[in-house]
């Protein structure tokens, strides 16, 4: 038994569980899948007053469908989400993105909202909620709802605008149409392990133009980024005029990698323009010549 | 610090206890319940070593809360032979394959393996050999395992089925 002794809840409603937040004053830290919090616990890198059990929540589980958006509730467990094969249809890039978040055995623990709330910068799980254009359903007891967008949710690494009464409830994924492409790449020492890099995202063509490009880097900076110089290079250009080599360095200089002992920050740079520029041309069907 | 009575039903058996909130299953099944099968390695979710069976799923016992396995069926390495002795058909495959050496990470290898076959699911190959992936073996080089999955699965593994008896 490792981590520092604490209180133990377990709200049977969202109501009951932002009842404990608001009143915890910040000492309150809420326990999803535990699959990252439980080490940190075991590490005493995190030591809260009162650990809230979300896993008991009614109704705080389950993937639903719109012609527009699929909303995934938070507690929706990444191996459910995974097996889903509606959701593969309606979100074959998140499908992608997930069968890559830890093992099997932690997926059958973790959940979606855990993954996305936390925002591990080298996760997969954020960077993909930011490049699909995703918004986070957000409740707190005393100022009610709201939908932040994930690319303004991140500030730092394991950071967001989350207040300490709040609680995330779902995520809102865009659909993007059938006909978009997926762009999915990791570079990691063994399945399972945090990204040393990795790209996500979605284009999507009409009339041989790009239509629209949602791209996100993982394991590139202190937060999932969002490729924005190389989306807005690439909309509105037709495909016969996209150098991906060219759009790659775009994208590369949005990053702000780190060194750590796994990776260079030179290593993530170098091995990321490589992927960006091989991975959206495989996707977009763009010959290129050798490097 | 809280404390909270549980009742787990292990192995088939109702376990009830009293623990404080800030105990892992694993814990609770070594220490309270005495199922010390469940080895426990790195006690932060990476070796694998304490993986038991949960409601049907494998899940490692260090990154859960015996507090939050109140009402849930756990099974453990304990729970898979039969009553009789008769190896679990995961056990006997690790046996004939010489897939375990010092045995540490083994209980967590067979409760995967055990998750992923039950009720006559037949798992690939390849699902197996991914789902190793959250198991960390120091002994066999992994090769016996594979070895062991390719049973599993039906295929040659290349060992004689009958040395184990000589062995």
């Amino acid at each position: 038994m490792k981590p520092a002794p604490f209180d133990y809840v377990a709200p049977g409603t969202v109501a009951e569980a932002l009842d404990v937040l608001a009143e915890a004053g910040g000492g309150a830290t809420l326990l999803a899948g535990g699959q990252t919090l439980m080490p940190l616990l075991a590490l005493r890198m995190s030591q809260p007053f009162i650990l809230v059990d979300v896993n008991r929540i009614e109704g705080f589980r389950g993937i639903s469908h719109t012609a527009e958006s699929t909303r995934v509730a938070a507690g929706t467990r990444q191996a459910v989400a995974l097996a889903d094969a509606e959701m593969k249809g309606a979100q074959p890039v998140f499908n992608l993105a997930l069968s890559h978040v830890g093992h099997y055995q932690t997926r059958n623990r973790g959940t979606i909202g855990g993954s996305v709330s936390l925002g591990e910068p080298a996760a997969e799980m954020p960077a993909t909620a930011v490049a699909l254009g995703a918004e986070i359903e957000i409740h707190s007891r005393d100022r009610g709802t709201r939908r932040v967008k994930a690319d303004e949710f991140y500030l730092g690494p394991y950071m967001t605008v989350l207040e300490p009464d709040e609680l995330v409830t779902a995520i809102h994924y865009p659909r993007w149409g059938a006909d978009a492409v997926t762009v999915f790449r990791e570079v990691a020492q063994r399945p399972g392990d945090f990204a040393l890099v990795g790209l996500v995202g979605r284009v999507a063509i009409e009339g041989g133009k790009i239509a629209r490009a949602g791209l996100a880097w993982f394991g590139m900076g202190p937060t999932p980024i969002k490729a924005r110089q190389a989306e807005q290079a690439l909309i509105g250009t037709a495909l016969s005029d996209i150098d991906p080599r060219g759009i790659a360095e775009l994208a590369i200089a949005d990053t702000d990698p780190f060194t750590d002992h796994h990776a260079t920050a030179h290593y993530r740079r170098t091995v990321g323009r490589r992927i960006f520029a091989r991975t959206l041309g495989e996707a977009l069907n763009i010959q290129q010549a050798a490097a | 610090m809280s404390e909270h009575a549980i009742e787990v039903t292990i192995n088939g058996r109702p376990v009830s206890g009293r623990v404080e909130a800030r105990k892992t299953l694993g814990d609770f099944l070594r220490v309270d319940a005495g199922f010390t099968g469940t080895h426990l390695g790195c006690e932060h979710g990476v070796c694998g070593a304490c993986t038991v069976i949960v409601d049907g799923l494998a899940v490692r016992s260090c990154l859960m809360l015996a507090v939050q396995a109140d009402g849930a069926e756990v099974t453990t390495i304990e729970g898979l032979a039969a009553e009789d002795g008769t190896f679990h058909p995961v056990q006997q495959a690790m046996r004939d394959n010489h897939a375990l050496q010092c045995g540490f990470c083994t209980p967590g290898v067979v409760c995967t393996m055990a998750a992923l076959t039950a009720d006559d699911a037949k798992p690939s190959e390849d699902q197996l050999i991914a789902a190793m992936s959250g198991h960390l073996c120091r002994c066999t080089g992994y090769q016996g395992i594979r070895r062991a999955i390719r049973q599993l699965t039906g295929q040659p593994t290349g060992v004689a089925a009958d040395h184990g008896e000589h062995a």
